[in-house]
């Protein structure tokens, strides 16, 4: 393909406008040969549609402020290639799924951050100022388990993929749920099993029916499914020993 | 409360997976000469081990059910907790009463 015909192919991008009651509207924009579809609706909303409402900051994976519905499925924009997920250069950008609608692609995260609180955050030390800092081996089997869940940005787009969350807004989720796997295997946290009683309580893990969704579109490639399995074991086994 | 019905549930579970396992094979077994109530009662009535074998049944299942029908009403209804506590309450009930009429009928 010669580059004018490149530059003249175009796609078809149809945008949430509005709140709840909104509707999508189509936009056309050139096909370029690298575009994340973040870039897409930065285009759209330089040179098309001044008034769009969307969300980003980093542009490279890492505040997990971007996250959208791409043509069905929740995903990071800012690190999501069109020619990944466009369906015959057609293209439609909702907000994420699961969350109250504020204008065009934004939502409230509200309930989204309220859940890692019912989850059983926040963390609590065990030591002072004073006390030298907490030794841990990097190799216990407490802090390997916490490791595999730390690294979540909390982008939302696991607590947009779940159905049970979109049944039943009563469950707190994957995201507030891996956050307490993780809290419940720190060994420096001094309320391992208030937060895991928090995590078993009212909408906890025993609604998770360990279907996975959150795990295959999870941006970073965490496993909050295997969190959640984690912390439902331990209603059998008691508290992890940190061995 | 929740960590105690998804203990009882898994728990129930387990026991119920090999009494499915016997109870198809003996399905199975059964009806290779046709069913009938009498031929059934002859090979049940009066046996210990078949009254305690589904005895052990209908109370996992008495457990188990009602708790799945709990998760189920609260994903797919609009009906408030309190409700629901109450149907599946009745659902238990429901289960217990025809599963043990039919056992002590057999003993
Ligand atoms: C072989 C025997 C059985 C095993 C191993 C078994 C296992 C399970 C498990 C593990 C769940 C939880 C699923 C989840 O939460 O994702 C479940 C749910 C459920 N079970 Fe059973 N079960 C058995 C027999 C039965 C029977 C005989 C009934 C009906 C009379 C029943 C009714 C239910 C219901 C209504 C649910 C709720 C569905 C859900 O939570 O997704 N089960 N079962
Ligand atoms: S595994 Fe659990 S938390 Fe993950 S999507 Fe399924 S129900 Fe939701
Ligand atoms: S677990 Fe993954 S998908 Fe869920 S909020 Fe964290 S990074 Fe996003
Ligand atoms: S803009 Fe920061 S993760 Fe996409």
């Amino acid at each position: 393909m010669n580059k004018i015909q490149r530059e003249t192919q175009e796609l078809t991008v149809r945008i949430w406008r509005g709140k709840e009651d909104g509707k999508l509207v189509t936009y056309q924009v050139m096909s370029r040969e690298n575009q994340t579809i973040l870039d897409i609706i930065t285009e759209i909303q330089r040179f098309h549609e001044p008034s769009l409402a969307y969300r980003f900051s980093c542009r490279v994976g890492v505040c997990g402020s971007c996250a959208m519905t791409v043509n069905g499925r929740p995903r990071w924009t800012c690190r999501t290639h069109v020619k990944k997920v466009s369906d015959e250069g057609i293209l439609t950008i909702e907000p994420l799924r699961n969350l109250p609608r504020i204008k065009d692609l934004v939502c409230d995260l509200a309930p989204f951050i309220d859940t890692w609180q019912r989850a059983g955050a926040p963390f609590s030390g065990t030591k002072t100022r004073k006390d030298a800092p907490a030794l841990v081996d990097p190799n216990s089997s407490t802090r390997r388990a916490a490791e595999a869940g730390l690294q979540c940005i909390n982008c939302a787009v696991c607590y947009s993929a779940c159905d049970v969350v979109n049944w039943n807004r009563n469950y707190i989720g994957p995201a507030g749920l891996n956050r307490a796997w993780t809290l419940v295997n720190d060994v420096r946290h001094s309320n391992r099993k208030q937060t895991f009683d928090q995590a078993f309580g009212k909408g906890g893990c025993g609604s998770c029916h360990s279907h996975g969704n959150c795990t295959r579109h999870c941006p970073i490639e965490l496993n909050p499914s295997e969190s959640i399995a984690g912390l439902k074991q331990i209603a059998f086994k008691g508290l992890p020993k940190d061995v | 409360m929740e960590r105690t019905l998804f203990l009882a549930q898994r728990i129930s579970a387990i026991i119920l997976g090999p009494l499915v396992l016997v109870h198809l094979g003996l399905i199975l077994f059964a009806v290779r000469n046709g069913l009938s109530g009498a031929e059934i009662l002859s090979r049940t009535q009066g046996s210990i081990s078949w009254s305690v074998f589904y005895g052990l049944f209908v109370l996992s299942i008495t457990v188990h059910a009602p708790i799945g029908l709990r998760n189920i009403l609260q994903e797919w209804t609009r009906v408030s907790q309190r409700t629901i506590n109450i149907i599946a309450l009745l659902f238990a009930l429901i289960f217990l009463a025809l599963g043990l009429r039919a056992v002590v009928a057999i003993v």
